[in-house]
């Protein structure tokens, strides 16, 4: 059976969800082996994290080179698994440093990339969808090994227990991969709310909060959602610009995506169209992002936010 | 210094795109300068203004590469306006949907050839939205990659350049020597509106055309295939309610769906 490579998601050393969804979607190819790059000491921990979805084994390198020297020396190494074990696909999380690293790899194994996927099927080929979500592409990739960065949140994982076999290979990271150093690193602030690419429900504000984003995240927080919000709002300043979602923000399609004040240019509907659910709230009736909302409240979003807080509290409770 | 700025002329992001034969049709939608390159190249300016300028005669020069049709000038010469010095631009038909990695094999040529100190790109264009041409480049050029900076420092005497960089994972602080490629984000700072000297100058400046034999590389112009595309059925609108009792209608309609 064909062997497929999953480069393991950790975030400030935590293995992250996506690396079930990973999983799902390359065991439709072959056995999935999870490729764990941890600094010195911390391989075993690591490793230890894989332990979700349809994973048959856990290869690890250690190297303080991946946290001081990031991109480059995680792609050096990635590709030299690559060269000794020919996957039939890597598969990536298609995050900015997945994609570099993607990027990388497919320079140095002289093989095609596909970034963004949405899905992957058994005969490697991957389903991307485009211009804002409004077309749908299947593609291949034809040269090489397909190197594949796929979109958190877009396979429905598998997430059985799974207990694969760990192996530790003693791999070197080249100088060349060293030119460029990382003196300090600093992960996300969070405020303790999901991160926004990878969240299930997402709750956005725009022009229509009028830099008050009290109600858009106190809504947001009793459903456990991530905030967002559009151009307008991180242009005004009253959102940090990180939060932007949009054509040049980023992009997300959770399964609920809550749009408060927000009326919909396109640049906005770029960044949340693939979204499962629309939940669209704005004043003003003709606002263009109702045109594709499931569901659509025409209302001051200050008065409707607070209720609709109490409302998803008191169902909870 | 030498500094490299690498552009690309998309399609208007308002403009509706569409694929033919599996590649975005470019040729029936108005073009423009890539909205996250400016940032690149008023970073390059300002680089270079901090350290005794680009004028002509001048310690610095900005120069502007691209790839693309040749009606990719235009794009280039906003950039020209803008203040940089000189450009280059790669043509040829064979380069017809080339991806992200023909389309950095031959930028990396077009580099090498120039010898730049620093390379300066936006994070991605707005028509692919891959973010993998910089992080191609220096793989390709084999110099250190120093991306999605949201604050460049140049120190050109030590030859040193110090960047942060901001990423969905948290805030980098990183270094590397020249020569370097270097990706900014949007917002690192305001490009500035070419002003009627800068159009009036950018007119005379040179923009020199290459084909891929003058830049000496043979690429195959796509290492990935489009099976098929179809636009995506529009979403229609669904429930729209606006009565006072709308937020509870609208956490029946959450819970209904089980999405709370």
């Amino acid at each position: 059976m064909s062997n497929v490579l999953i480069l393991a998601d950790f975030v400030s050393g935590k293995a992250t969800k996506t690396n079930a969804e990973l999983a799902t979607a390359g065991a439709r190819i072959g056995e999935v082996t999870a490729v764990v790059l941890a600094p010195a000491g911390k391989g075993a921990a690591m490793a230890a994290e894989i332990n979700k979805g349809p994973v048959t084994k856990v290869v690890v390198v250690e190297s303080d080179a991946f946290v001081n020297n990031g991109v480059a020396a995680v792609a050096d190494v990635l590709a030299q698994i690559i060269a000794t074990q020919s996957p039939a696909a890597v598969l990536i999380a298609s995050h900015a440093f997945g994609k570099e690293v993607a990027a990388r790899t497919a320079v140095k194994s002289g093989s095609g990339i596909i970034t963004d996927a949405v899905d992957v099927s058994a005969d490697v080929t991957a389903t991307q969808l485009v211009f804002g979500g409004s077309t749908t592409v299947h593609s291949k990739v034809s040269h090489g090994t397909p190197i594949i960065t796929v979109r958190p949140n877009s396979v429905d994982a598998q997430t059985a227990a799974a207990t694969p076999a760990v192996e530790t290979l003693s791999l070197q990271v080249s100088d060349a991969s060293k030119k460029a150093t990382v003196t300090s690193s600093q992960p996300p602030v969070q405020g303790g709310r999901p991160e926004l690419t990878e969240a299930n429900i997402v709750v956005s504000g725009g022009r229509g909060t009028n830099g008050d984003f009290s109600a858009v995240e106190g809504f947001a927080d009793s459903l456990g959602a991530a905030v967002g919000a559009s151009r307008a709002a991180t242009d005004a300043g009253w959102y940090p610009h990180s939060y932007q979602v949009g054509q040049t923000g980023k992009t997300v399609s959770p399964q609920l995506y809550v749009a408060c004040g927000i009326s919909g240019a396109i640049q906005h509907r770029a960044g949340m169209q693939t979204s499962k659910t629309i939940v669209v709230i704005n004043k003003d009736p003709e606002a263009p992002l109702f045109e594709i909302a499931d569901f659509g409240v025409v209302g001051d979003l200050f008065a409707v936010l607070p209720k609709a807080t109490e409302g998803v509290k008191a169902h909870k409770s | 210094m030498k500094i490299a700025v690498c552009v690309k002329q998309v399609p208007d992001s308002w403009a509706e795109k569409k694929m033919v034969n599996g590649i975005l049709d470019r040729e029936n939608v108005d073009a423009v300068l890539n909205d996250l390159d400016e940032y690149a190249v008023e970073e390059a300016l300002r680089i270079a203004e901090a350290h005794g300028g680009n004028e002509e005669g001048g310690p610095h020069t900005v120069t502007v590469i691209s790839m693309g049709p040749e009606r990719a000038t235009e794009a280039v010469r906003k950039a020209l306006s803008m203040g940089a010095n000189d450009a280059i631009l790669v043509s040829d038909a064979k380069l017809a949907g080339a991806d992200a990695l023909a389309t950095s094999a031959v930028l990396a040529a077009v580099i090498e050839k120039g010898g730049f100190d620093l390379v300066i790109c936006g994070t991605e264009s707005t028509d692919a939205r891959m973010s993998v041409v910089p992080a191609m480049l220096a793989e390709r050029l084999n110099v250190a990659q120093l991306t999605f900076a949201s604050k460049v420092e140049v120190d050109p005497a030590a030859q040193k350049v110090s960047i942060t960089r901001v990423t969905e994972a948290g805030v980098d602080e990183m270094n590397a020597g020249f020569p370097c490629v270097i990706s900014v984000v949007e917002k690192i700072n305001e490009p500035r509106y070419p002003s009627f000297k800068g159009i009036m100058a950018a007119k005379k400046k040179s923009i020199e055309s290459r084909d891929l034999a003058t830049v000496g590389v043979t690429v195959d112009s796509a290492w990935s295939l489009v099976a098929d595309s179809s636009p995506r059925p529009p979403r229609a609108a669904g429930i729209k309610v606006s009565d006072d009792n709308s937020a509870a209608q609208m956490v029946s309609f959450l819970a209904e769906k089980k999405l709370i």
